[in-house]
Formats: structure tokens, sequence, C-alpha cells
């Protein structure tokens, strides 16, 4: 927990607007897949999924429980993947760290960092055998787009915290 | 971080049933997903309309990306060809007294080809453009390789056409929507285009293989693929005109071979969709019973 030297006073955004930040920050993120580079190999970290994963771990309540669920339907559009991949394993991702939560109630960064790169190798790995026939040779570039993702996944909190911040210090969700 | 003790329902009802209805609806949430993603496995154009209404506004903006993008890549273009263009005159120059001899050589053999065709009688199929557009982004994150066209129905690009470049085969459209189609690379591990090699017409199958490279197959056994042979088009099964550039072999093997792909998808800017060479006949009416 950081030292909070904002305006006491500031009331943030109004609630609606701050409950639909988060969904707004990972469908942008689900978006990064229209910047316009025609790749060879798959190499572009899910911007979606670790949008998803920052505020999951770092703002627990900002996100429901079954957001995952649309948000990878949105991703699953725009990403390439066979519809409902993202959208099942978003989902089993969100109830496996649900799980880890009610275990781990103290948690530190290091631990979290630890669980989204677990969650990110499990999505990438599990979306590649459901999209791509066994045979095929994207196995290395993949083990390198785990590592660009989980090495990103700091700078998503960072950025997510952020605007958790800005978003207000009302208590929405839950 | 501390616990969440947000997290306890406590006596009210209304808490209690909104956390199991949470967990009700994410589990749900699953189930649907595994729902559509059997689906989408058996059948995978059915979501193609959905993603492609998407996809028609994604891709204009992708598009306006594409050209800002060039505008600012242009900048330092335009100064080294300031610095370089004596140098380059020179190259090619002489590349044009090289050329020109081939050239001779090439129209002579232009003009008996045209001759003997004509003597044969072979019936020629041309295949005619649709359009010229955009290729404005690609699934950089997944291991399917798709692209996307900045062009759709309202262009008449429909599933099925073919897609080549200045340099070569591209792919092919497996989706379109309103205002923008997608392209299946032929690196893509689901892509099989039928090549023959320029040399002796040897027939062959170029399968993506999903990094970039392609595995072209020997139709027939018993056969050496060497490095640097070229394959092309065969126009077997009618969906690609003969004779569009395809790979060159990279290193030598025997019925089966890596290949490099002529088209860099990376330097991509205009694809050029044409028509199914040979369309699928219509269906033969159902007999009357």
């Amino acid at each position: 927990m950081t030292l909070d030297t904002s305006n006491p006073f500031d009331p943030g955004l109004p609630p609606a607007r701050a409950r639909a930040l988060p969904w707004l920050t990972v469908m942008a993120g689900s978006l990064f897949a229209i910047v316009p580079v025609v790749a060879i190999v798959p190499l572009q970290p899910p911007m979606g999924l670790l949008m998803l994963l920052a505020w999951r771990l770092v703002a627990r309540f900002a996100l429901r429980l079954w957001a995952a669920a649309p948000l990878g339907l949105f991703d699953d559009l725009v990403s390439g993947q066979p519809l409902g991949s993202a959208m099942l394993l978003w989902s089993l991702t969100s109830l496996a760290i649900d799980l880890f939560e009610h275990r781990l109630v103290f948690r530190d960064f290091w631990q979290d960092w630890l669980i989204a790169s677990g969650a990110i190798a499990f999505c990438l790995i599990a979306g590649r055998f459901l999209a791509v026939p066994v045979g095929a040779q994207v196995d290395a570039p993949l083990i390198v787009q785990i590592g660009i993702t989980i090495l990103l996944f700091p700078m998503a909190t960072r950025l997510v915290a952020w605007i958790d911040r800005k978003r207000g210090r009302n208590e929405v969700g839950a | 971080m501390a616990p969440a003790r947000d997290r306890r329902t406590g006596f009210s009802r209304r808490r209690q049933y909104g956390a199991f209805l949470a967990y009700v609806l994410a589990v749900a949430g699953a189930v649907v997903g595994a729902v559509l993603l059997v689906a989408s496995t058996f059948n995978p154009p059915v979501f193609g309309s959905l993603r492609m209404t998407l996809g028609s506004v994604t891709a204009p903006i992708s598009g306006a990306f594409v050209a800002v993008g060039d505008a600012v890549s242009g900048v330092p273009d335009a100064i080294g060809h300031y610095f370089f263009v004596h140098s380059e005159n020179d190259r090619l120059r002489a590349e044009l007294d090289r050329s020109r001899k081939l050239l001779q050589t090439a129209r002579t053999i232009s003009y008996d080809n045209v001759r003997l065709r004509r003597l044969l009688a072979v019936r020629d199929r041309t295949a005619d453009t649709v359009i010229t557009a955009r290729l404005v982004s690609s699934t950089g994150s997944s291991g399917r390789r798709f692209a996307l066209l900045n062009a759709g129905r309202w262009q008449n690009v429909t599933p099925g056409m073919a897609v080549r470049g200045p340099e070569g085969l591209i792919g092919r459209v497996v989706e379109a929507g309103p205002a923008a189609a997608r392209v299946l690379l032929l690196t893509d591990p689901e892509s099989i285009v039928p090549v023959r090699r320029t040399r002796d017409g040897l027939p062959a199958i170029a399968v993506g293989r999903g990094d970039g490279t392609l595995d072209v197959r020997s139709v027939n056994t018993n056969v050496r693929l060497a490095k640097g042979d070229l394959f092309v088009t065969s126009g077997t099964g009618g969906l690609y005109a003969p004779n569009i550039p395809v790979a060159r072999i990279q290193s030598d093997g025997g019925d089966v071979a890596i290949a490099q792909p002529f088209i860099q998808p990376d330097t991509l800017d205009f694809a050029i969709v044409q028509r199914a060479f040979m369309p699928m006949p219509s269906p033969a009416p159902a007999p009357r019973p």
C-alpha cells in the first residue's frame, strides 16, 4: 500500500464511469491486436489478458468474478483465436485466482506476479493447443511470447494502480 | 495485500445471494465459452459475420494508423534517397543494361508462346481482379496467421477469393464482413496450396508451418528438392490462378523441404484480391422423387 497523497476530498469519478473503466481498459488491451503490423510469428503479448490479470490481482473488486467471460468473448472477436477459447480460459483463470485468494490471504507483489505468470502461461499454452494443430512450429515463439507477457506484468499493474487511484476512493463493486 | 474483508457476506441475504450468483455466472461463462469453442471448432466460419462486423469498425482505424506510420517512416527514407541518389543511379543503369538482353529474349518467347497457344486452341481463363486494398493488421498474439483486409462485401470481396501481392501469393479470403475481410495467410498452419516446380512441373503442396516458412511436400515419392527450387501455384483445385510465385526452397531435402515464401508479410502494403480461378460449380438440382 502506498501513501496516498492526493486530495482526500476528491470524490473521484461518478460510480457508473468508475465501474465501466476497468472493462474499458481490458477491452482497449484486447484492441491492441489492431495495430497495423502484419506479423510473421506470434510474438505480440495478449494485452487484454494482461490487463484483466492486473485488475484481478491489484484491485480485486474492480471487476466482477463473471466479467472474464464477456471480456474474453470480445477478445476472441479480435484476436483470431477460435471463438470461445479466451472466454473459457479467462473464466477458468478468474476462478482459479479466486481459489488462491481464499487460501493465500496475505499476498505481496511477488506472489501476485507468480500467480499472473502461471495464469499467462496456462492461457497461452492452452490457447495454442485449442487454435493450432499440434504439429505446427509455433512453440519457440510461444515461449518467447510467454516471457514477454510475464515481464510486462509489473508495468500493467502500475498502469492499473494509477487508473484505480484516479478512479476515486469510493468503494465500487464488491 | 491485506485480506479482503469485503468478501465476507455476513448475515445479509442480499450479499449472500449476490456472491453465490457471481460464482454461478462465472462458471456459466466458462461453460458457454466451452460450447462456443466446440461450435467454432466444428464449423469455423459460423461466427465469421460477428467477427468481421467488428473488423469493419477496426480496419479503417488500423488503415489510418498505417497512413500515419507511412508518412513518418517516409521521412528518413526521403533523406536517405537524397544522399544515395548517385550510387543508386549507377546501379540502376548497370541493371538496365543487363536486363535489356533478357527482355529481348523474353519478348520473342512471349510472342512464340501466344502464337503456339492460338495454334493449340488452348482456352485461357484469366483471373480477374476484384479490388486492390491494404492489409491493415494481423493476429499478432494468436498462433493462427490471419490478416485483416481493408475491403469487404461492399467492395464485392467474398470468402474463397485468392489474395496476391506484386511478388507472389499471399493467401485467401476466409471471412468477409461489410468493410473488412479476413485473409488466411500462406504461412498459417492450416493453409495448403497446390504448387508445382518451375523447372520441371513437379507437383507438390505447400503447407504453412506457423513460423513464417512453408513445408513443400512433393506429391511424387523419391524426388529431391534442391535449395533454390522455385515453386508457383499449379492451378489445381481451381482456387488460385496458375503461375503465381509461392516459395523458394531454403535447404536441400527429400520429398519434404522447408521453403521461404516470396511474400514477407511484415512488408506488405497492397494486396490484390482475385476471383476464384475456377469457381465451384453450383450444386446439381435435387432429383424429383
